[in-house]
């Protein structure tokens, strides 16, 4: 016991030299040891006041915004990147596509063939004889329309069904969670309790009963009305109900961040100032407060798109989505479902473009999501 | 906690009235009727059919019926299922949905916990890159399309598994519709789990776990899963709302006699009774749900009290 | 990513049964680290540590499982540091069921002892709370109980007392010294509370961008520091005694230990620093017996302020005198 004595000896192995008074330390350098760690993330590798203050060392030098930081992490994170760049083909492809397609082989979205018996449900790359073809390259379905040009066309469709409907929840997601934040008290209580009895609801089946019932021409007359004054005919009443109904479902989780954010800054100095200038209340939420809670609603926003569409689909599959002569991606993977066993490339073509679109989008959003806000690391 | 168990139960009378009023509502307020089909209805005939059902009293009373039916739990006959009650197709439709979807997320949540920790415990390896590419594909791919594509490959290719209808619930026809409808959960399970077992592994406690000497899988096991677990016992109770419409997909793929497939029916229609007593079903089941997330939640996490 | 490299350097510091060594510095220069990687919960990328003639730089780590019997640890934020969702008593079970083999019985009855001793006033009745029914100083016990039930050789203290109320520090400071006597415990305090470290330790390392400045006894530290940087983390203790002014502080921040600058890494903000202190790594000076200091002029600083001790001293005497007189 006497003897049993502990000693801390790291020596200095590397480049700089061994300065000890004891000299050159007999040792060799000590094998690397990063294959038996088991909890090895950047944040365990050294202490948080070392990481925190080589993170401080780095905004010193580079004095880079939040913005240009955030990019700099998107760019670095592999599989954004790859995000982002098929998201960016599919959304071009999609709106430059048709239009090429009909210049150069006149095939729309809703063109269907005079002789429609010869070209009723062709195989990818094959002509009326059988030969290989360019002219159909994803086949054609079963009125003899090129599957290629209605899989882009329908891209536009479900791109701006997510996109709109995003925005639609945003509306009334950061609105209402800005107002429920900013006054809090009571109004506060009531709001969120609002939307908690919401979140427990099946809401998807209101959403059926409500697509299902004012499908076709019973749409709302107020709406039919509001759409017709803006020169829209019954289809876009039907793709303004789809709007309103997807975006309704998605804007409770919008309202819970953007409230948080307004709660967390509100007491801040720079809203005291606009306070005590005499600034209105409204500029005040949506100046002064709303501008800076933009992070993670940019990226909730991001993650909402793909999962609109998700929800777009499943009610095309119902028959409840949106309705021809539109197509979009899900309307028209459900009508390849009926033939599957015999032309099964009517599915699978739309069916794997969405997925890929819904794929590249998730992981732009998760980038994102890593990239501005590294705390909010839930789905 | 009983007092909370309670006061949530008297809460779901109210929310489910909430949710029928807004489903009638949208019946009543669309044009048309059940009865307006394909052809032309003389005007005697259809005072007639007005009578019987009741539809030529004020709304108010149509409503109070309606209501009375609910709060007694008879929700009277079906108008496109002849001689059926709505209560006897909710008990014939039950067992269906309800094997399927507690299926689907036992399976769900086998393979998504499992996978989730090994991705979290490997953090950053192939294993954990493949995992989560994998459960993003899953949360990209729309089971109607992975339904049908997965009949295509086991039963019209490869034979091995009927493609389609209940078959008394035996197990082969259970396989593909258990699959379909689990795989989005299974795939948000798996990322929730690693995100929280994330979470967890570089919490202080754990360290601390770690300093005593316990060896990694102990950590694991007695110090890192119970916490890292509580973000997929929360997500349990949106998933069941979701896992609704989950069934409804699946059954009307493999056309399954479910909840879902006669409530899409009953939808087109109008078959009032019949969807306001799923609606009433389905809100009642949600509710209940919840609220075993919210006691199972309590009982994981001393720290919450009700 | 980068994974920082850090080279400790501590020339055969020997901490005896009983003894409490210092570390000492400002936030971010290495001492957390170091603590975290004798125990090998950082993984060190080099160097070795000797315990009980074992190298646990080297150990496997089912051996330096083992190892943790001898070896513990309390962290600086006891608020995080106890599994919420554990009781108390169940994870003070756990260390003596893993390293002494009790059964549960025996395993209970030695939490509720401990709980005693580390004075947790109805330690029966509360071993079967959680964590979060407990206030920090309370945790902060829980964790030394925990820590000590198996008779550990050395203790490695990571700022015990930063996350809690002054009142409490006091109080844990006082529990870790009266439990060190009791068991012959050794000790290793890491702390950047000068004022800590001076009535507890009997060795002081100053560390600073992961390198060891300047080792030596606690006396001999604080009477005559070697080096510029421990002048200043000493001249930046508020003084009560001292007329009203301005607090002294170092100026600059600590560097990112990733990024050293060549030369010596205190030099932007040393006094002392001359033209080769910016070029050349300096060197790890012997000053007197188990006092050394890692400075290119070592000797120098540490003569003068050698003599402004003598110069104190003498003034005391005078004033002394004076008084008397």
């Amino acid at each position: 016991m006497k003897d049993e004595r502990q000693e801390s000896d790291a020596r200095q192995t590397g480049t700089e030299p061994a300065l000890t008074p004891l000299g050159t330390p007999q040792e060799p350098p000590i094998r690397a040891r990063e294959g038996d760690i088991i909890h090895t993330s950047p944040e365990l590798a050294v202490g948080e006041a070392d990481v925190r203050s080589a993170e401080h060392g780095a905004e010193l030098v580079a004095g880079t915004s939040l913005w240009k930081d955030a990019w700099r992490r998107l760019l670095k994170n592999k599989l954004a990147v790859f995000g982002l760049a098929v998201t960016i083909f599919i959304i071009l492809a999609s709106i430059v596509g048709p239009l090429i397609i009909r210049k150069t082989t006149g095939f729309t979205y809703d063109f269907i063939p005079p002789d429609v018996n010869l070209e009723r449900s062709f195989a990818p790359f094959t002509s009326p004889d059988g030969a290989f073809s360019w002219a159909h390259p994803m086949g054609t379905d079963d009125s003899g329309r090129d599957v290629l040009a209605r899989v882009l066309d329908g891209g536009r469709i479900s791109l701006m069904v997510g996109l709109v409907s995003t925005i639609v929840s945003l509306i009334i997601g950061i609105s209402y969670g800005a107002v429920s934040g900013y006054f809090g008290g009571r109004l506060d209580d009531l709001m969120m309790r609002v939307v908690d009895v919401l979140y427990s609801l099946p809401y998807i089946m209101i959403v059926i009963v409500l697509l299902s019932f004012f499908k076709g021409a019973s749409a709302p007359v107020f709406l039919t009305k509001i759409v017709s004054y803006f020169g829209g005919g019954q289809d876009v009443v039907q793709l303004v109900l789809l709007f309103m109904a997807l975006g309704a479902v998605s804007w409770l989780t919008m309202a819970r961040i953007v409230r948080g954010q307004v709660m967390s800054l509100k007491n801040q100095e720079f809203v005291l100032a606009a306070k005590a200038t005499g600034v209105s209340q409204r500029r005040i939420i949506f100046r002064h407060l709303v501008p800076n809670t933009l992070g993670p609603v940019i990226v909730y926003a991001t993650l909402t798109v793909p999962s609109v569409m998700l929800t777009e689909a499943f009610l095309s599959f119902l028959g409840l989505g949106v309705q021809p002569p539109h197509a979009s991606w899900g309307s028209l993977a459900s009508e390849g479902i009926k033939n599957i066993a015999i032309f099964p490339w009517q599915l699978i073509f739309p069916g794997v473009t969405m997925a890929l679109a819904l794929f590249s989008l998730n992981f732009l959003g998760d980038g994102l999501r890593d990239a501005l806000d590294p705390q909010m690391r839930k789905v | 906690m009983l007092r909370f168990i309670i006061r949530r139960l008297i809460v779901i009378v109210p929310m489910v009235l909430i949710v029928v009023t807004l489903t009638w509502g949208l019946i009543r307020l669309a044009p048309g009727n059940f009865y307006t089909g394909e052809k032309r209805i003389p005007k005697a005939i259809e005072k007639n059919i007005r009578e019987k059902y009741g539809l030529n009293r004020p709304w108010y009373v149509q409503y109070g019926k309606m209501m009375g039916s609910v709060l007694r739990g008879d929700f009277g006959m079906s108008l496109t299922y002849p001689g059926q009650s709505v209560n006897q197709i909710l008990w014939s439709t039950l067992p269906v949905s309800a094997t399927l979807g507690l299926l689907a997320y036992i399976l769900a949540l086998a393979v998504g916990v499992t996978t989730g920790t090994i991705a979290a415990l490997k953090q950053n390896s192939k294993w954990d890159y493949a995992s989560m590419a994998f459960a993003m594909l899953g949360i990209s791919i729309p089971n109607f399309v992975l339904g049908p594509l997965l009949v295509l490959l086991f039963s019209l290719t490869l034979f091995w598994l009927p493609p389609a209808l209940w078959g008394g619930g035996s197990p082969a026809n259970l396989i593909l519709p258990v699959l379909t409808l689990s795989a989005i959960y299974m795939a948000f399970i798996a990322r929730l789990t690693r995100s929280g077992m994330l979470e967890v592994l570089r919490s202080d406690y754990v360290r601390t776990a770690r300093a005593k000497g316990l060896s990694e899988v102990q950590v694991v096991f007695r110090h890192v899963l119970r916490g890292g677990i509580m973000p997929v016992v929360s997500f349990s109770g949106p998933a069941l709302a979701f896992l609704i419409a989950g069934t409804v997909v699946v059954e009307r793929v493999f056309a399954l006699p479910g909840l879902g497939n006669y409530f899409i029916n009953a939808n087109f229609a109008r078959d009032e009774p019949l969807i306001i007593g799923i609606v009433a079903f389905i809100s009642i089941a949600v509710l209940i749900f919840n609220l075993l997330v919210d006691i199972g939640y309590a009982y994981i996490d001393p720290r919450i009290r009700y | 990513m980068t994974i920082l490299d850090f080279r400790f350097w501590i020339e055969t510091i020997d901490i005896y049964p009983g003894e409490t060594l210092g570390l000492v510095g400002e936030s971010g220069c290495g001492k957390s680290t170091l603590g975290r990687a004798i125990l090998r919960l950082t993984e060190p990328t080099g160097g070795q540590v000797l315990f009980r003639g074992k190298d646990l730089a080297h150990l496997s780590q089912r051996e330096m499982r083992d190892e943790r019997k001898h070896l513990q640890m309390i962290f600086q934020d006891p608020m995080t540091s106890l599994n919420p969702f554990m009781r108390i008593s169940k994870q003070l079970m756990e260390m003596t069921e893993l390293h002494l083999g009790y059964t549960k019985d025996q395993a209970y009855e030695h939490a509720v002892k401990m709980l005693e001793t580390v004075g947790i006033p109805d330690a029966r009745a509360r071993a079967d709370s959680y964590p979060h029914e407990f206030s920090g100083g309370m945790r902060q016990r829980v964790m030394i109980a925990m820590a000590l039930s198996c008779e550990p050789e050395l203790l490695i203290a990571d700022e015990p007392t930063t996350a809690l109320d002054v009142t409490i520090q006091a109080q844990i400071l006082e529990l870790i010294k009266k439990l060190k006597q009791d068991t012959g415990t050794s000790v290793i305090l890491i702390t950047h509370d000068l004022g800590v470290v001076a009535g507890m330790t009997d060795h002081i390392l100053v560390m600073y961008a992961g390198k060891i400045f300047e080792q030596a006894q606690t006396r001999e530290l604080f009477a005559c520091p070697g080096n510029p940087y421990t002048k200043g983390l000493l001249r930046s203790v508020p003084d009560p005694t001292a007329e009203q002014g301005a607090l002294y502080q170092i100026p600059g921040l600590p560097p990112d230990v990733a990024h050293l600058p060549p030369g010596c890494p205190f030099a932007p903000r040393c006094e002392r620093a001359e033209e080769i202190c910016r070029q050349e790594f300096p060197p790890f000076v012997k000053l007197n017996e188990e006092h050394y200091s890692l400075c290119h002029f070592a000797e120098e600083v540490y003569a003068k302020s050698c003599s402004e001790r003598d110069a104190r001293k003498s003034m005391n005497q005078t004033t002394v005198q004076e008084e008397n007189a």
